[in-house]
């Protein structure tokens, strides 16, 4: 029998960790961490990479990413990430959070880490919901939408609109970089991996503030089947959370 | 030189080069010197949006194993503790300052010292202790500012100096000694895996058991701290009959007042701790049990007294004397109360 070379043409990033995921079935995490990961190598950053690490499913990244990490309390990751970076400018600092992490508790340090021009990459995860505390409502929650903490569903009178971080954080003078993209299907994750990398780009080069935004799902606390999640994804997420680039360098 | 800036100069000589903080009555001499003086040596000053984002900008810098500080007040170090408990969590160094108002809730900015047991135990949610000294001159001010560095590398625990604005603003004679900034080993420290497994800073200890351990890891500094670390003032001479004790900027008045006593006759010794965590247990057993009758005079309504009664276990009469809310004794009021023991005999009836 003659042998047939194998030459690897599709494997995992070489700083992702061959640890297996926690996380739940049909949840976007693990493929986030996993562009994550293809950014930390495309730039050579393993050895520089610093993750500091919000509150929320995402607490276990250093389960799965082989760089020094940091936990940062509820929301302040940002602040905590602006210390690192000034005082080791030559590393490369990101954030990894949760709505409810960056866009409720963590509202304030979001916006003025960003009006400061910290050097620095926030990955934020927006799946519409609290994930880890068990599925109450985010800010990010989309109207009408059931949560344990909205049993009839959001009303925006007196529970407030779905906030638009990406539009918001665009707006602001100091930012660098500001793009939602969205994980539920792969032309769509396709353009997140793009997106990853620029948002990347942006502290390599020295140029100041960059956060991507992305859609994910959150079968669990949404009560839906993980084909139901991305049905919901392209549908009313999409239309809650435009997708684009609301600020380039 | 004004005590603020002393601190802040002293916190500069022992190799402090990172200082964010938040505005607040009456300790802004602290930033206001450092934004300009810490870019001068190369250092980073951040003025931040809240005392939320400066605690978690401290917890940055020192996971990268930089010594770094912040400085606030009352309201402003309420607002801190949650980071506190993170950085005693995460074992990670740093120096936070409280230069208090009187409170509670926006209080005043007069000088007290209802901060004292906020400061000594922990302050924040969980099983832990900060490092806290008392400074009572300008000169302490400087040196202390060093020497809280020192400690929080040591033991990898936040340090707070407690000052009040007397302390912040009055002017005296320093003399500078620049230290060397303390060769800390930081081999925890975030810089990038380079050529090394990567690490991790963290206080989310979920595994069975876990908890536990780090919570008696914890608690094991705190102990070779009580053994090793205890700065304390003693002058009670032999025959002393009431043994006062005082800390911070009340002590220089209680000094006062002592030492009027003494001219007049009267058996009176001053205990002053500096460290106020760990507190010196010892000493002021050792004084308060001799003396047999015991003051505690305090710029509150009671804090410290705590720890003087916990010490003595009972063996002392311990007598207590409050100025809260600002309220600034003399000496002759001072006077006046060791006087008011001593003629009575230092009876359990006249405690107050």
């Amino acid at each position: 029998m003659s042998t047939v070379a194998e030459k690897i043409i599709f494997s995992a990033p070489s700083c992702l960790l061959q640890n297996t995921f926690h996380f739940c079935p049909g949840c976007h995490h693990g493929l986030v961490h996993r562009l994550a990961g293809e950014a930390i190598d495309e730039f050579k950053l393993a050895d520089k990479a610093i993750g500091v690490i919000g509150v929320g499913c995402g607490v276990f990244l250093y389960d799965y990413l082989a760089v020094d990490c940091c936990e940062a309390p509820h929301g302040r990751a940002p602040a905590v990430a602006s210390g690192l970076k000034r005082a080791n400018p030559e590393s490369f600092v990101f954030t990894y959070q949760g709505d409810g992490d960056l866009a409720a508790i963590g509202t304030s340090e979001i916006i003025h880490t960003a009006n400061r021009q910290e050097n620095i990459t926030v990955i934020f995860v927006n799946n519409s919901v609290y994930g880890m505390t068990g599925g109450q409502m985010a800010p990010t929650t989309l109207p009408g939408q059931k949560t344990t903490t909205t049993p009839l569903g959001r009303k925006p009178a007196g529970d407030g609109y779905p906030m638009r971080m990406a539009e918001l954080i665009g707006s602001l003078q100091g930012t660098a970089y500001s793009a939602r993209v969205s994980c539920h299907d792969l032309k769509h994750i396709r353009s997140a991996r793009k997106a990853m990398k620029r948002a990347f780009q942006a502290q390599v080069e020295n140029r100041g503030f960059a956060m991507i935004e992305l859609l994910s799902a959150c079968p669990t606390n949404w009560r839906m089947t993980p084909q139901q999640s991305l049905a919901r994804m392209a549908g009313e997420m999409l239309t809650a959370f435009p997708l684009g680039v609301y600020k380039d360098f | 030189m004004k005590g603020s800036v002393a601190l802040a100069q002293g916190a500069i000589d022992a190799g402090c080069r990172f200082y964010f903080g938040y505005p607040i009555t009456p300790q802004n001499d602290i930033p206001e010197y450092l934004s300009a003086a810490l870019p001068a040596v190369g250092g980073t000053f951040i003025q931040a949006e809240s005392e939320l984002a400066s605690i978690n900008m401290v917890l940055g810098a020192a996971a990268a194993g930089k010594m770094a500080m912040t400085s606030s007040s009352g309201p402003g170090i309420s607002l801190m503790q949650e980071g506190l408990s993170y950085l005693a969590g995460s074992e990670l160094p740093a120096l936070v300052v409280n230069i208090t108002r009187s409170g509670p809730g926006l209080g005043g900015i007069s000088p007290t010292q209802g901060d004292y047991l906020q400061a000594t135990r922990g302050g924040g949610h969980g099983d832990y202790r900060l490092i806290v000294l008392g400074p009572n001159s300008v000169q302490e001010m400087y040196d202390l500012a060093g020497e809280a560095f020192r400690l929080a590398f040591k033991y990898r625990n936040p340090a707070m100096i407690l000052g009040d604005a007397i302390l912040g603003q009055m002017k005296e004679p320093v003399v500078l000694k620049p230290t060397q900034a303390p060769p800390a080993e930081t081999a925890w420290a975030l810089s990038g895996a380079m050529n090394r497994q990567p690490r991790l800073v963290k206080s989310l200890y979920l595994k069975d058991g876990e908890m536990t351990v780090h919570n008696w890891k914890l608690d094991e500094k705190y102990r070779q701290l009580k053994e090793t670390e205890v700065l304390v003032e003693t002058d009670c001479p032999p025959g002393c009959k009431l043994a006062v004790v005082a800390f911070g900027s009340c002590s220089r008045i209680v000094r006062s007042a002592v030492d009027q006593a003494r001219r007049i006759g009267l058996p009176v010794g001053l205990v002053r701790p500096i460290s106020l965590y760990p507190f010196p247990e010892q000493a002021v057993r050792e004084a308060a049990v001799n003396a047999g009758n015991t003051l505690v005079i305090e710029m509150n309504t009671g804090q410290m007294v705590d720890d003087v009664r916990l010490a003595c276990n009972g063996e002392s009469h311990v007598f207590f004397k409050g100025y809260p809310g600002g309220h600034i004794p003399t000496p002759e009021d001072i006077l006046a109360e060791i006087e008011n023991i001593l003629n009575r005999g230092g009876l359990k009836a006249c405690q107050l």
